[in-house]
């Protein structure tokens, strides 16, 4: 019985370790479609529409990359991923790019061996609570229940914040960002606490909106951003310089808009670079002349992909905030393409 | 090798290895054990290197380091400073706590809804078919769900206990409340002199069975039957409760009370344990049912009649005569439904029930992201309790099974 365990121990972790020799460009390309990891369904960010399609933040970041590379948006397979399960889909290489609002730490990129290639949205932990229950900052919170989704940073700056302030709760750990909607709802905990970003999405899909507030304290930093696998690096940069190039369309201004009219070519040479008109940015990737062009044509650039899925417009309405481009006194900035 | 040799045997020819049934057997053990070896040398190489390529060590050296999260329900001192080993010990305890209470129900159920199942009055017996059916083939998973849904949707916020006129109240002399966060009940307070409470209680257990033996050996010598219930009951409450007047009643109780967002004081028993517990017992109940059932349908009828025709009546019968020789047959089968309960505690993690899976397999894994070391960690852990228990309840199995002189 004992040689049995060990051999199904053995199993399992030869088959989560997987594949992880360099050539994702190669596997991807073989295989005909991106394989992305998103959450399990988070509005706004990655979640199915009402026919099936994803759509989101996050899922836009997949379809660019899928874009660039296979040179079809929709050429993407979407697993969901809950906290617990995203880090070992894709070490074992059952996903080829994670983007499901991960925050970018120390030890998951060094100890956990990934790469994060870039942030795409600058967050950080909040609390929801009940507007009758009278409570108006986070410092009030002592002895509170508090519903947390179990294997995310969240849960260890909850117990730093708490612990920093002297005060006591309750955990009521979570798998899933619905199943932590369901108990808040249900009253079976006080406080709902994530990423305010996810805060303010969880919060639109509620009936009754308006009676659930997001208290002023912003306890951390949430750099979320998509990453890879170390060890591939060519993978790496075509996942960074897609996100990079989302980003440099808005700061340049190239839209899905007018994204035809300059691809013809402008009398800007970064944008002539960027579409593939000027030098061989593409081929230095791996990649052809257009891949940028064909990245933002999928669902425009940056702010346009904000403003489609979380912007003032949605339900969601973030404000830019930290997520402006550095010329409006944000956080996005891009490296230069040259 | 075409030496010939006397007529005692042919000479040996390899083709023998296959075809001579003296060899056959040695043959094909030979390769099947090369094959697993070499299965087994592959799996080995395979994870090394892969784990070589991720640029992954294999090491245990992450139990030691600092936790950095909150677990709710600790039967050992813990906080978030507490190493990974603790949070897994934690987790454990709370395995454990639930396996044991649910075998303890489980055994209640499986006996009752056995026995009931093969009543003569035909409402209970259907009614038992209905429960042993329903739990049994419906997973395990969404009875824990489903159960769980009800406790938090249906039972009041703690909110609801609060005002001049509450919408909810607490039951038993306002002791006990039931919320959708988990039901608190009063939990005692050990004053000066509980120890000798204690002692005496315990004295009186030992009287109690001292007792039992007595009036047994007083039965076989004259016939005569005690009311032996209504003395041990007596034994079992009045000398722990004297000294406990005489004392001056040092162990109280300490009422849950409603403190800003919750109950404080008392004792918290979460949903997620009870949820668990509850959806554990019942779904194993049913198996234990039928392994009942089975025992006794294993008797031969004429060990009934034979206890009728010396005047025993049906609840002796069943207590002294059938269940006794039913045993034999329950016992084993019993073992392994007190395995499977012990390891599916481990959906623990549906209702957030911070189990050894949800502690050290979920956040521990997690965080620290070693899965393999994780993994195979608990699956040593549970083998070593799996075994544990199976070896406990072999020894009892042994001590009522046939002894054959």
């Amino acid at each position: 019985m004992k040689k049995s365990v060990f051999i199904g121990a053995l199993t399992a972790a030869g088959l989560a370790a997987g594949f992880a020799s360099a050539g994702t460009l190669e596997d991807v390309q073989a295989a005909g479609s991106l394989k992305c990891g998103v959450t399990t369904g988070l509005v706004g960010f990655a979640a199915p529409d009402a026919n099936g399609e994803w759509e989101g933040f996050d899922v836009s970041v997949c379809r660019a990359v899928a874009a660039a590379v296979l040179g079809d948006g929709t050429a993407v397979e979407f697993v969901p991923t809950t906290g617990q399960t995203r880090f070992t889909a894709l070490a074992s290489g059952e996903i080829d790019l994670l983007a499901r609002n991960t925050t970018w730490t120390f030890s998951r990129d060094v100890d956990l061996k990934f790469t994060f290639v870039g942030v795409n949205y600058y967050d950080g932990q909040g609390f929801m609570v009940r507007k009758d229950l009278g409570v108006s900052s986070a410092t009030e919170l002592d002895g509170a229940t508090v519903c947390i989704q179990t294997g995310t940073t969240t849960e260890l700056n909850l117990a730093d914040y708490f612990k920093s302030n002297n005060m006591s709760y309750e955990p009521v750990p979570i798998e899933t960002n619905a199943e932590a909607q369901q108990q808040y709802l249900a009253g079976a905990c006080d406080v709902y606490t994530t990423d305010a970003s996810g805060l303010a999405a969880t919060r639109a899909t509620f009936e009754d909106a308006d009676a659930h507030v997001l208290l002023p304290e912003i306890i951390s930093k949430e750099p979320l951003g998509p990453l890879v696998r170390h060890g591939d690096d060519q993978w790496a940069d075509i996942a960074r310089w897609t996100l990079n190039a989302l980003i440099t369309a808005e700061e340049i201004g190239v839209t899905s808009a007018n994204l035809e009219e300059m691809a013809k070519g402008t009398n800007n040479p970064e944008i002539n670079r960027l579409l593939g008109t000027e030098g061989d940015l593409g081929g230095m990737l791996g990649l052809d002349a257009e891949w940028a062009k064909r990245a933002i044509a999928v669902g425009g650039n940056y702010g346009e992909i904000y403003a489609a899925n979380i912007g003032e417009g949605t339900p969601i309405a973030l404000a830019r905030g930290l997520n402006a481009q550095w010329t409006q006194g944000g956080l996005i900035y891009s490296p230069p393409f040259r | 090798m075409s030496v010939i040799s006397d007529e005692t045997g042919k000479p040996f020819n390899l083709s023998m290895l296959v075809y001579d049934t003296r060899y056959r057997s040695i043959t094909i053990q030979t390769f099947a054990f090369i094959l697993f070896m070499a299965v087994l040398a592959w799996l080995v190489m395979n994870t090394y290197f892969n784990l070589q390529a991720l640029g992954k060590d294999f090491n245990f050296g992450f139990l030691g380091a600092r936790a950095g999260y909150d677990i709710n329900q600790r039967l050992i001192e813990y906080t978030n400073d507490s190493s990974h080993l603790r949070a897994t010990f934690v987790g454990l305890l709370n395995t454990l706590l639930v396996a044991f209470l649910g075998c303890i129900l489980a055994t209640i159920i499986g006996v009752i809804a056995g026995v009931l199942r093969l009543s003569n009055n035909w409402l209970v017996a259907k009614l038992m078919t209905v429960y042993v059916e329903g739990f049994r083939n419906v997973p395990l998973l969404l009875w824990i769900a489903a159960i769980f849904a009800v406790f938090t949707e249906a039972m009041p916020q703690p909110r609801a206990f609060r005002g001049d006129n509450p919408a909810a109240n607490m039951l038993l002399g306002d002791s006990v409340a039931i919320t959708n966060r988990g039901t608190y009940i009063p939990a005692p307070t050990w004053g000066d002199g509980s120890m000798f409470v204690v002692i005496v209680f315990l004295l009186s257990m030992v009287g109690i069975w001292v007792f039992g033996r007595w009036a047994k050996k007083r039965q076989d010598a004259t016939g005569e039957i005690l009311p032996t219930f209504w003395i041990k009951l007596g034994i079992f409450f009045l000398p722990a409760l004297l000294v406990f007047f005489i004392l001056g009643r040092p162990i109280g109780l300490d009422y849950p009370e409603l403190k800003g967002f919750n109950f404080s004081g008392g004792i918290h028993m979460r949903n997620s344990l009870l949820a668990l517990w509850l959806a554990l017992s019942l779904y194993t109940g049913a198996f234990i049912a039928e392994n009942v059932r089975g025992g006794i349908l294993a008797i031969s009828k004429g060990q009934t009649e034979a206890a009728n025709a010396l005047g025993l009546r049906s609840g002796r019968t069943m207590s002294l005569v059938i269940l006794p020789q039913a045993l034999r047959v329950i016992i084993p089968p019993l073992i392994s439904q007190y395995l499977n309960l012990t390891k599916n505690s481990s959906l623990a993690i549906a209702v957030g029930y911070m189990d050894l899976r949800a502690t050290l397999g979920g956040i521990t894994l997690n965080q620290t992201g070693r899965e393999l070391e994780a993994m195979l960690l608990m699956m040593v852990i549970y083998l070593v309790l799996s075994l544990l228990i199976s070896g406990a309840m072999n020894i009892y199995n042994s001590s009522v099974k046939l002894k054959e002189r």
